[in-house]
């Protein structure tokens, strides 16, 4: 069947809906991860989305939630989204609060979350269907989006989208300098976990489609990309948004082409694009 | 707070502020008010808690004790009427940013996505006031530590401030541009009568250019025009044995 044929079909017009959600999120949240130099940042929240899931399938098993007839009840995201709130702000609180650098404090609920994850994955019953495998949740399994799944991508893009753009300009000021952004009046303390809290729910919902390990990247490639190309700050925020859409696009249908996996397709046109803007930068 | 301060409020306005930075006391018991449209320079020793001072100016330190007022609001409240030149560049070198957006965000107190026409007109006359008209497209990055300083000061000048609190402007910049600087500053504050505070490790030019000088170590040891202040036994109390040497240069 040809690519034109093939988009035909529902489930990959929900992997291209959800792809190109995700980019969307992911190219404005990842300008001012890069530019805050929080890079880490996304495999942190991507890892404590882990332990979220993990934490969410097992209340979903032991109390019994699994056999009752809501359907959005089975799936972890409910409680892995809280959880992955929750680490975001410690995160932050952390950061504002010790004389810890960001790496160190993302690095320590990093290890805490796996640690969960690998716990409460490990005491549910093997014969247990939760209708998502360990496997899906590391890697990703962008072809195998469900409509409960797009919708929660498209109810979280629209919050995100919402805030990114909507505070852009104090969260552009707060980036360059926190110090005259506060004198003029902004809130940079309160902003700053705002946008953590964002990027919590970004990720733990990009990563039930992209897969935790590749998370990261989502956030970090297009817009370092970006900042490559870009002369000003709304530059590269337009450039990353362009180059994260078009990576998954371009991955999506060359995976498709290929047969081989869409999440890991997608990452290597967004290095490709990240070298070609590192050659062009410097001419 | 918004649009001018009455003329004859004071301009800054301490009463007994104390600041503890952790076990360390930076400021203690510091009182004195400056009327407006003076030119005050702050000078001390290493550590004297000149950056704090200024800090508590602008609300970006709460003290312990006492209270700081600029104009007869408390500081922090009014920050239209201000403006500041930091003495440390802190932002990332990577940011991409031109001098005109920086200057830009001095009169819309945002991160501009586009810089109007209007604020390009404001910026670029920024700019030329303190001889850096030529640096507007620039990437901030590929200033010079002077040419920063330049942009930095257009940015503080943009809106018209009724306060300019600088510190250590004269950081990073050759001594000719350091020349410049005070003079563009005096220039400032003749035309629009706005009141000017600096500080500086330069007795000489805050005797030459100010009208009141503060002589601080934690503690206030002086307090008034130049040459009651920057005295001999002023500047031993504030910088110990070294203050005779400086007492001498001056």
């Amino acid at each position: 069947m040809s690519l034109v044929d093939a988009l035909h079909l529902a489930f990959l017009q929900r992997a291209l809906a959800a792809g190109v959600l995700i980019a969307v999120m992911a190219g404005l949240l990842g300008v001012f991860v890069v530019q805050r130099r929080l890079s880490f940042l996304g495999a942190g929240l991507a890892h404590a989305a882990f332990g979220g899931m993990g934490l969410g399938a097992f209340v979903i098993v032991s109390s019994g939630l699994l056999a009752s007839g809501v359907g959005l009840l089975h799936h972890p995201l409910w409680i892995a989204a809280p959880f992955s709130l929750l680490a975001a702000l410690g995160i932050a609180w952390v950061r504002e609060h010790t004389a810890l650098s960001s790496d160190t404090a993302i690095g320590v609920f990093f290890a805490v979350s796996v640690a969960l994850g690998v716990l409460f994955f490990s005491i549910i019953p093997p014969d247990v269907n939760l209708g998502l495998s360990l496997m899906d949740l590391l890697f990703g399994s962008i072809l195998a989006v469900t409509r409960p799944d797009l919708i929660a991508i498209a109810v979280v893009a629209v919050l995100a989208v919402a805030f990114l753009l909507g505070w852009w300009g104090r969260l552009g000021y707060a980036t360059f300098d926190d110090e005259l952004a506060r004198i003029d009046g902004v809130r940079t303390r309160l902003l700053e976990y705002a946008l953590f809290a964002c990027a919590a729910l970004v990720i733990t919902v990009s990563s039930v489609v992209v897969g935790i390990i590749l998370m990261a990247a989502y956030l970090v490639i297009p817009a370092a990309s970006a900042r490559l190309l870009a002369r000003s700050l709304a530059q590269m925020t337009v450039l990353s948004v362009l180059l994260a859409v078009l990576s998954t696009v371009v991955g999506l249908a060359l995976s498709y082409l290929v047969d081989v996996p869409s999440g890991s397709t997608i990452v290597l046109v967004q290095a490709a694009l990240f070298v070609l803007a590192a050659v062009a930068s410097r001419r | 707070m918004s649009g001018p301060a009455p003329r004859g409020v004071p301009a800054l306005h301490m009463h007994r502020v104390t600041v503890r930075l952790g076990e360390a006391t930076v400021l203690q018991d510091v009182s004195f008010e400056l009327a407006d449209g003076c030119f005050l320079a702050v000078v001390g020793p290493n550590g004297a808690g000149k950056s704090t001072l200024v800090k508590v100016a602008l609300g970006l330190v709460t003290p312990q004790s006492g209270h700081a007022a600029l104009f007869g609001v408390d500081a922090g409240a009014g920050p239209e009427r201000i403006g500041y030149v930091p003495q440390l560049k802190t932002f990332d070198r990577s940011f991409p940013a031109t001098a005109l957006e920086l200057v830009a965000t001095g009169l819309r107190r945002r991160w501009p996505v586009r810089v109007t026409a209007a604020e390009r007109e404001q910026a670029r006359a920024a700019l030329s006031r303190v001889g850096a008209e030529h640096l507007g497209r620039r990437q901030l990055a590929r200033l010079s530590g002077g040419e920063l300083q330049r942009a930095y000061l257009a940015r503080a000048l943009a809106r018209r401030p009724q306060l300019v609190l600088l510190d250590e402007p004269a950081t990073g910049v050759d001594f000719l541009a350091e020349h410049d600087l005070y003079d563009l500053l005096e220039v400032y504050q003749r035309d629009t009568g706005a009141t000017v505070v600096m500080v500086t490790h330069d007795l000489a030019a805050a005797r030459y250019h100010a009208d009141r000088v503060l002589v601080l170590n934690r503690q206030v040891h002086g307090f008034g025009p130049p040459d009651e202040v920057l005295c001999e036994p002023c500047l031993e109390r504030a910088f110990g044995h070294l203050g005779h040497h400086h007492a001498l240069a001056l």
